[in-house]
């Protein structure tokens, strides 16, 4: 189980708090999909809740552990991430990177057991990235390594898999297979899911659970269909030009 | 695995034959078996076994010494970086090292004779400090400019940067000369002939030092070939893991600096070929074939140098560019593992 207590996340100088006082818990299982407008705080909410940047005040504990005060090593077995940065490693074999989501597990060579690769091989086959293998990771499209991405993460075994906006560069019917294959890897290996998301309308579809951003410091929780009934999503989404229709589940150009 | 114990033996064997072939070779031809009883001491004139022992033995130890360090300083630098064509020769780091050395012997040929003779005295440790003071400095430059740069500007910030500090060195020397600090003789150019055998141990020992800092390094310097932020994730700690990378390379580069001079496109190409042999680019495995394929490399080079030319020897670096530039050319070309970075 997933507890932020009090969270407060932000950057100590001067752009300050970004979220306040966030209290919540996620269960086991769970796929959560995290919605605000850009710059409403989704990346710094999700990094701090994966370790990757200390939280202001408060703390985000998984089963109990403080994941901000976890040793690096203990936390790498925990929690697993995936970025939407675009980053280029010349000569990076697929098996690579797939094979580095069980480092935390190996000895000091890194050397993978035949236990190790029988888990990223599971997660090749989850992620449909096996045809990918033998290839190098930067002559992969977009999509494609993405996947390989996913496979790493999942190969990671890790109680909490956090994917920040990694469906972005994808066209819709990759964004459907990446989020329907999120939300079955949550339901099947137990892990939580938290999917950062600009996907309204597949969101309110797939997750169980939303995390709404509005961008002023307000956050929400619930199931889909209640934020999107009680007017929240309108709240966080609508501008001058476009309201969320609660009633059609979408946005509508006002006229 | 397989594919790594292979390929070290096959390199290995290469590496040794050729060893063989540059210890009866020269403007003295030897034969295999001549050369072999003069190395270890068997039925041999006291002539052959002074060109075999004194002369050829070191040299070819120096070229095997530093061939290895400047592979194993590649995939390094390559991963530190995460750069394709970063090497100790194209970052600046040699020349740096040489820049080091120059200021050191100036110094002290400008403090007078006692500065001198002291350098002259530990000439093996203190010109390695220098250099690694050298090298030292200009990494940590070239690693902070690397994280506000892109790649391929960095490459040429770190040729013209080699430059600058080359001609530095050369300006510097000229006066010391001058000034009557000729402690430090040629260096103009790189070559692996210049070392005495008591010396060796000033070459060796950093170089071990360095492999066993990137054997120690290298699990987590694969997964910094992800970026920052995976490597953190992944439970390295990021900060620790640059420091000592880069204590790694130093250790590695300067002494190859300080006895050899700037000896080009070994470090760069040989974790190219690393990787292709080994079919992965995780650091462990690539480090016995790189260090093997950049000792193979240097071997060659200075066996081509030393070939039994008409009166002269030829120029190393100009050996080694003419068998390094285009395989450069070739990858960044057409390998499609740097395609992305392309």
């Amino acid at each position: 189980m997933l507890a932020l207590q009090d969270l407060s996340v932000g950057y100590a100088k001067t752009r300050g708090a970004v979220l306040e006082a966030v209290s919540l818990t996620a269960e086991r299982g769970s796929f959560i999909c995290v919605l605000g407008r850009n710059g409403a705080g989704k990346s710094t909410l999700m990094r701090t809740i994966a370790g990757l940047q200390a939280p202001l005040a408060g703390a985000a504990t998984l089963n109990g552990e403080d994941v901000a005060a976890m040793r690096p090593a203990t936390r790498a077995r925990r929690v697993a991430v995936v970025l939407t940065e675009r980053l280029f490693s010349p000569g990076l074999k697929v098996d690579d990177v797939v094979s580095l989501g069980r480092q935390p597990f190996t000895s000091w060579q890194g050397h993978l057991t035949p236990e190790d690769w029988a888990i990223a091989n599971n997660a090749f086959a989850q992620t449909k990235a096996s045809a990918f293998r033998g290839r190098f990771f930067d002559d992969l499209s977009d999509g494609e390594r993405q996947r390989v991405l996913i496979a790493r993460a999942i190969a990671q075994t890790a109680q909490l898999m956090i994917l920040d906006e990694i469906t972005a560069f994808l066209d819709l019917p990759g964004r459907v297979e990446i989020m329907t294959l999120l939300r079955r890897h949550a339901r099947e290996s137990g892990a939580i899911v938290i999917l950062s998301s600009h996907d309204l309308d597949l969101s309110l579809q797939l997750a169980d659970t939303i995390w709404l951003l509005d961008g002023k410091g307000g956050f929400r929780i619930g199931p889909p269909h209640m934020l999107a009934s009680d007017g929240a999503i309108g709240v966080a989404f609508d501008t001058e030009s476009i309201a969320f229709a609660p009633a059609l589940g979408r946005f509508e150009l006002r006229s | 695995m397989a594919r790594v114990a292979t390929s070290s033996i096959a390199l290995g064997a290469a590496l040794a034959a050729l060893a063989l072939y540059a210890l009866a070779h020269g403007q003295i031809t030897l034969s295999i078996p001549e050369a072999l009883a003069a190395l270890f001491g068997a039925h041999a004139d006291a002539m052959t076994a002074q060109i075999v022992v004194d002369i050829r033995l070191p040299r070819v130890l120096t070229a095997m010494l530093a061939g290895g360090a400047l592979g194993v300083a590649g995939v390094l630098m390559q991963a530190l970086f995460r750069n394709p064509v970063a090497d100790a020769w194209s970052l600046g780091l040699l020349a740096g090292g040489q820049l080091g050395v120059a200021l050191t012997v100036t110094a002290a040929a400008f403090a007078g004779p006692a500065a001198i003779s002291f350098l002259t005295l530990f000439a093996g440790p203190s010109i390695t400090v220098a250099a690694a003071g050298g090298v030292a400095l200009t990494a940590v430059f070239m690693l902070t400019l690397g994280r506000r740069i892109g790649a391929i500007t960095l490459l040429v910030v770190g040729l013209m940067l080699g430059f600058t500090a080359q001609g530095l060195t050369s300006v510097l020397l000229h006066f010391a000369a001058r000034a009557g600090g000729r402690v430090y003789g040629g260096w103009s150019d790189a070559s692996f002939a210049g070392v005495e055998p008591a010396s060796l141990p000033w070459l060796t020992l950093p170089i071990v030092i360095g492999v066993a800092l990137a054997v120690a390094t290298a699990k987590p310097l694969t997964s910094l070939l992800l970026g920052e932020t995976y490597a953190k994730s992944l439970g390295v700690r990021v900060t620790t893991l640059r420091r000592l990378a880069l204590a790694a390379t130093v250790a590695l580069v300067a002494p190859v600096v300080a006895f050899c001079g700037p000896v080009s496109f070994i470090g760069l190409i040989a974790p190219h070929f690393a990787r292709r042999l080994a079919g992965s680019a995780r650091i462990l495995p690539l480090l016995p074939l790189a260090a093997l394929g950049g000792a193979l490399l240097a071997l060659a080079g200075d066996a081509i140098v030393h070939a039994p030319w008409e009166q002269h020897f030829l120029h190393l670096n100009a050996i080694l560019a003419i068998l390094g530039a285009p395989v450069v050319i070739l990858i960044l070309v057409f390998s499609p593992a740097v395609r992305g970075w392309r």
